[in-house]
């Protein structure tokens, strides 16, 4: 079943165009890898699906049950994070901000929720931790934890091992593929090719050569054999 | 405590702080330290023009001119051609100038150098308060205190990460909007207490303080207002005992608590 459909997308801000004529749709379950130079439009795309951002034209529909609030998202960092008071219990349970509705606090089953993700992310131990002194791929974890408080269905992940020593982006890779193998759909933007080329389904390839499809037709499409010879590290 | 003077003073200063501390957390890791100083600033030409016009019930001025501001501040510092830090300082120098101006030209009494003094340091003011500045400072402190608990979650939300609610569909412009008002109130009551230029440490030192100990966005936020509420007490006690200036003398408790805290931070590591 088709999660979500994007027809003749148009992305950009007022006046400058960064991808047009975007076509592309998500099935449930899938793994999307969306990969491209900078300045593609990658982090532009994955806002306008999250309806953070207006596409310029084009339309997005959302199919089984899916919206946009109910979307599971794993943002890049920013500063203030890095030495926000919090701890990691706190952080996970605002995860939960869209079934808050019209009430003030958590319910009951949002906190459980939120110990049964800790759980499912081995974080259960560092609950009372302080968010700050974790550990950059400990930090990941907190956030994937967050993003999926918010959804059953589909996670956008936005560059998920940036900053990660070799080790611990494997570990992050397969904690991605372990969710992925549970049902819940990926979207996923990264800079290291080789291994969305191995974990993915299908990649979407923005950028002067533009490129949709399945992880094998990309092998031999011009855009991926190109990218795929860079050795997997073309930023 | 026999005089009713001192008894408005505790009562309002133990308020003002409680509510000033409460956003401390919010506005440092906002980056936005600096609005409280800003918005105080304008508060301090909107004071001027109350001053002159002759109004008796100066808040009644001062209070939508400050929010006002506070609300374009953070509405320009998402889309404006002048960008946060540089907004602030062009606000907050220019009503300055405006209020000092104005008090020079229309002098409202003698002593221009003691009303500016007063209105900038605080003095005595919180000693003079009358009883609808009292009763006005109580319910805002209390609809302060409301709304910072209603919406603790939404605030701890936008602070920690604006994208991700966003994202899940919380509104976050109308939550800043709330932030901003919540400020320009907390602002305006401050000045009663410690004076328009010493305003941004009410706000900034308890948060300081307590994330120097406590880990949880919760545990910082009591701690800091229990730490801010002790501070404003003992410095209007001490400065009442020693005859100095209250403003002045809450902020050196302020400061000196903070001073503890980091000792105790750095123990506990």
């Amino acid at each position: 079943m088709e999660q979500l459909i994007c027809k003749n997308l148009k992305l950009g801000y007022e006046n400058i165009t960064l991808a047009e004529d975007l076509s592309f749709s998500v099935e449930k379950g899938d793994y999307l890898c969306i990969v491209g130079e900078n300045g593609a439009g990658k982090s532009t795309l994955m806002r306008t699906l999250l309806r953070l951002q207006k596409p310029l034209a084009g339309t997005i529909e959302y199919n089984d049950n899916l919206t946009a609030s109910s979307i599971g998202y794993l943002p890049q960092q920013t500063i203030i994070q890095k030495d926000f008071p919090a701890s990691v219990y706190e952080v996970v349970l605002s995860g939960c901000q869209n079934s808050l509705g019209w009430h003030l606090f958590y319910s009951k089953e949002d906190r459980a929720k939120v110990l049964k993700n800790m759980e499912r992310l081995g974080i259960t131990d560092y609950a009372k931790r302080c968010y700050r002194e974790l550990s950059g791929g400990q930090q990941q974890r907190v956030l994937l934890a967050r993003a999926l408080c918010a959804t059953e269905k589909m996670l956008l992940l936005d560059e998920p091992v940036a900053g990660l020593d070799p080790l611990v982006t494997n570990e992050m890779y397969e904690l991605i593929d372990k969710l992925n193998g549970e049902g819940i759909t990926v979207i996923m933007i990264s800079h290291d090719i080789a291994c969305s080329v191995k974990y993915a389904k299908h990649v979407l390839h923005l950028g002067n050569e533009f490129f949709f499809g399945t992880v094998e037709d990309y092998r031999h499409s011009p855009a991926g054999s190109k990218y795929l010879e860079g050795g997997g590290h073309h930023h | 405590m026999a005089y009713p003077f001192v008894r408005y003073a505790l009562i309002v200063g133990v308020l003002i702080a409680l509510c000033s501390s409460l956003l401390g957390v919010i506005l440092v890791m906002k980056r936005f330290s600096y609005i409280g100083d800003g918005l105080s600033h304008v508060a301090f030409g909107a004071m001027a023009i109350a001053a002159v016009i002759g109004l008796t019930d100066r808040m009644a001025l001062t209070l939508p001119i400050t929010i006002l501001c506070a609300i374009l501040l953070l509405w320009s510092g998402q889309n404006a051609k002048i960008k946060g830090d540089a907004a602030i300082a062009m606000i907050s120098v220019g009503a300055l100038a405006f209020g000092y101006l104005l008090m020079n030209v229309f002098p409202a009494s003698s002593n221009i150098a003691g009303d500016v003094c007063s209105s900038l340091f605080g003095s005595t003011k919180i000693l003079t308060l009358t009883k609808v500045e009292v009763i006005l400072s109580i319910v805002l402190s209390i609809v302060v205190v409301v709304l910072f608990i209603a919406l603790y979650n939404r605030f701890f939300a936008v602070t920690f990460d604006e994208s991700f609610a966003q994202a899940v569909g919380t509104k976050t412009k109308l939550l800043n909007f709330v932030i901003a008002t919540i400020i320009a109130v907390i602002v305006v009551l401050a000045m009663n207490l410690v004076g328009s230029l010493l305003v941004s440490a009410l706000v900034i030192f308890p948060a300081l303080s307590s994330m120097r100990i406590f880990k949880s966005f919760k545990s910082v936020t009591v701690f800091s207002a229990v730490l801010s509420v002790f501070c404003a007490l003992l410095g209007i006690i001490l400065s009442i005992l020693f005859e100095t200036p209250v403003g002045s003398t809450i902020v050196i408790t302020d400061i000196v608590a903070f001073g503890i805290c980091c000792l105790v931070g750095a123990v506990k590591k």
